[in-house]
């Protein structure tokens, strides 16, 4: 017989080994396959427990008053957080008026006025650090430059150290949706006769607008969250602020200091006011979701 | 895109909105690479007395005592690696198994997405809600798990007692969850870069899906994970409000999880608010250290990564 009808022969005859190797080989699959997706289901739990922690405890204190009272003094009842409301939507607009105006900018000169100078290179690298570094270090920065030298905590200290926060963000998502523009539109309007400046500003800028949107409701919604750059810039106050170079309220840090004390309504407090943060950054994603598939 | 140089010479002169935007936009990108230089000039400045008050024993002492103006950062820093470093143990292998689910197909795609959902959640929740959740959750488990843990399982130093709440186990814990989402979307996104003829190859061969995913998408996409975990730790190191809630902020060192820790992040959470004269220049100084820990490992994940999308690109 020749070697190959041999080597066969003998394949054939191995066949009861063989079977067992497929059977424990398919059996191990399915033993990974399933480990994977336990692990993977498992991650549902904690997220479960969050939201309907936050549901449970939020729920009943909240009404239209939360939103109109001043918080309760130690041990008192009653009462809502409606400073905190506004110095975070204020904080954050303050953020949002240095940060955006910069970010957006930088992404122009980046991506249409020199893609390839050292400037740009320095711009995108610098961006990346900047995602990177540990969000109270914005605190620190806001601290050193704005509460040291007026010598008061203030919406403004906050709103510098979410702007640092922020900036990142908005630069990067905007330099992406520049980025996605197609050059045919840019030659295009070349051709047409218009100049660098006119193509920018009427073709290029409302072409990625949907998508600079989405980047600055990202940003919203991440420094809206943020408890570590205002706890020691913004500080906290009881009072509604009656400007802005005083210490300021925010949601986070309300619930930051009402998790910490004994008095139940605080703590439930603190619960509502979380339910309030946790629904107004959902709102934001979503609202930059959007944004975004307005463009597509 | 270079516009074309077609001008004709008498537009080349001064023209009040282009060349004022054209401007703008470069004060801008000037503001932004400087933004980074300003932030850690000021630390720095601010942080000089304590650097030259202390010097490198700075980061050597553990005496965090601010009436008698004597600062060591040395617990903090030891409690920042530890943290993130369980946290990191926690979070590997649920965001790996999670990062081939979602590359996958075992299950149908609605339930992939679902989880994709779930894990794009867990990023949208603040920080302080973690924190607030982990105080009346992960806290009691921890206090339980730590009382059964001192009786059972005494003899070992990672489970000393007494077993408190408020430890490095809790803050752990929590950390992993807030890293997970970094973690399962960067590993996730080097998984499905494996090109499919590699995959193809495999089950062309006769390998059954986990050999083909442990022998060879697992090892192409491996640069990638790692990059994944060292960007993770990154965010881990910086977390701040979750951690100085759950830690029990103590600058007692102690091989215990069950004990209190602390970290970098925290301490500064905890102490600027009240700090005076040298507290605030030692705190700056701490800060420094953050920064400069929090920026390496940064670029190194950040390295990886992009030696890692060279490398894929180079197999199609």
């Amino acid at each position: 017989m020749d070697p190959i009808a041999t080597h066969s022969e003998s394949f054939f005859q191995n066949g009861s080994v063989e079977s067992t190797k497929a059977i424990a080989r398919s059996l191990g699959n399915r033993v990974l396959s399933g480990i994977c997706i336990t692990l993977s289901l498992l991650t549902l739990v904690p997220l479960i427990s969050i939201v309907y922690l936050v549901l449970k405890n939020g729920l009943p204190l909240l009404n239209w008053s939360v939103f109109t009272q001043l918080p309760p003094a130690a041990g008192m009842v009653g009462g809502g957080f409606g400073n905190a409301v506004l110095g975070t939507l204020v904080m954050v607009g303050l953020g949002l008026v240095i940060a955006a105006p910069v970010g957006i900018l930088s992404a122009i000169y980046i991506n249409e006025y020199s893609p390839t100078s050292r400037l740009a290179q320095a711009v995108r690298l610098v961006a990346k650090l900047l995602t990177g570094i540990p969000s109270i270090i914005c605190g620190v920065f806001a601290f050193a430059v704005v509460v040291s030298t007026t010598g008061t905590f203030s919406a403004y200290a906050g709103g510098v150290a979410l702007a640092v926060l922020m900036l990142p963000t908005i630069l990067l998502t905007s330099e992406q949706a520049l980025i996605g523009v197609q050059n045919a539109y840019r030659e295009a309007s070349y051709g047409l006769g218009a100049t660098k400046f006119q193509t920018i500003v009427r073709i290029a800028l409302p072409d990625a607008l949907p998508a600079i949107m989405t980047g600055i409701m990202l940003a919203v919604a991440r420094a809206a969250g943020e408890t570590a750059p205002l706890v020691f810039t913004a500080l906290f106050s009881q009072f509604w602020a009656k400007s802005l170079n005083e210490p300021t309220a925010s949601l986070s840090v309300l619930i930051y200091n009402f998790s910490t004390v004994p008095f139940p309504h605080q703590i439930q407090m603190a619960w509502t006011a979380s339910l309030v943060l946790v629904a107004f950054v959902t709102l934001a994603n979503i609202a930059a979701q959007l944004a975004f598939s307005k463009k597509q | 895109m270079p516009a074309p140089n077609s001008e004709p010479p008498a537009i080349a002169e001064f023209r009040v909105g282009p060349d004022i935007f054209r401007v703008l936009c470069w004060v801008a990108s000037a503001a932004a690479v400087a933004a980074l230089g300003w932030i850690v000039f000021e630390i720095i400045q601010s942080a000089l007395p304590a650097i030259s008050k202390f010097g490198f024993g700075f980061l050597t002492s553990s005496a965090w005592v601010p009436n008698r103006e004597n600062f060591g950062v040395l617990p903090f820093i030891i409690g920042t690696a530890a943290s993130s470093f369980i946290a990191i143990l926690f979070a590997f292998p649920l965001g790996l198994a999670i990062a081939i689910f979602l590359s996958e197909n075992f299950l149908p795609l609605p339930i992939r997405q679902l989880i994709r959902f779930v894990v794009e959640m867990l990023a949208a929740i603040p920080s302080v809600v973690y924190g607030l959740w982990g105080i009346f959750v992960v806290i009691p488990l921890v206090r339980e798990f730590g009382n059964w843990a001192v009786v059972n399982l005494s003899g070992v130093p990672l489970f000393a007692g007494p077993a408190y709440g408020n430890s490095m186990l809790t803050a752990s814990l929590v950390l992993a969850l807030m890293i997970l989402p970094t973690l399962t979307a960067i590993s996730r996104n080097s998984l499905t870069a494996v090109p499919k003829t590699l995959r193809e190859g495999a089950y062309a061969l006769g390998a059954t899906r986990w050999e083909a995913i442990l022998g060879v998408i697992l090892p192409t996409a491996a640069p990638g994970v790692v990059a994944a975990t060292i960007l993770a730790l990154g965010r881990a190191m910086g977390e701040t409000m979750a951690v100085a809630m759950l830690i029990g902020n103590s600058s007692r060192l102690s091989w215990s999880l069950l004990s209190p820790g602390g970290t970098l992040a925290g301490l500064l959470a905890n102490q600027f608010g009240e700090a005076e004269g040298m507290q605030v220049s030692s705190l700056m100084f701490a800060a420094l250290i953050l920064v400069v820990i929090t920026l390496g490992v940064n670029l190194i994940g950040e390295a990886v990564l992009r030696h890692t999308q060279k490398q894929t690109a180079g197999i199609r």
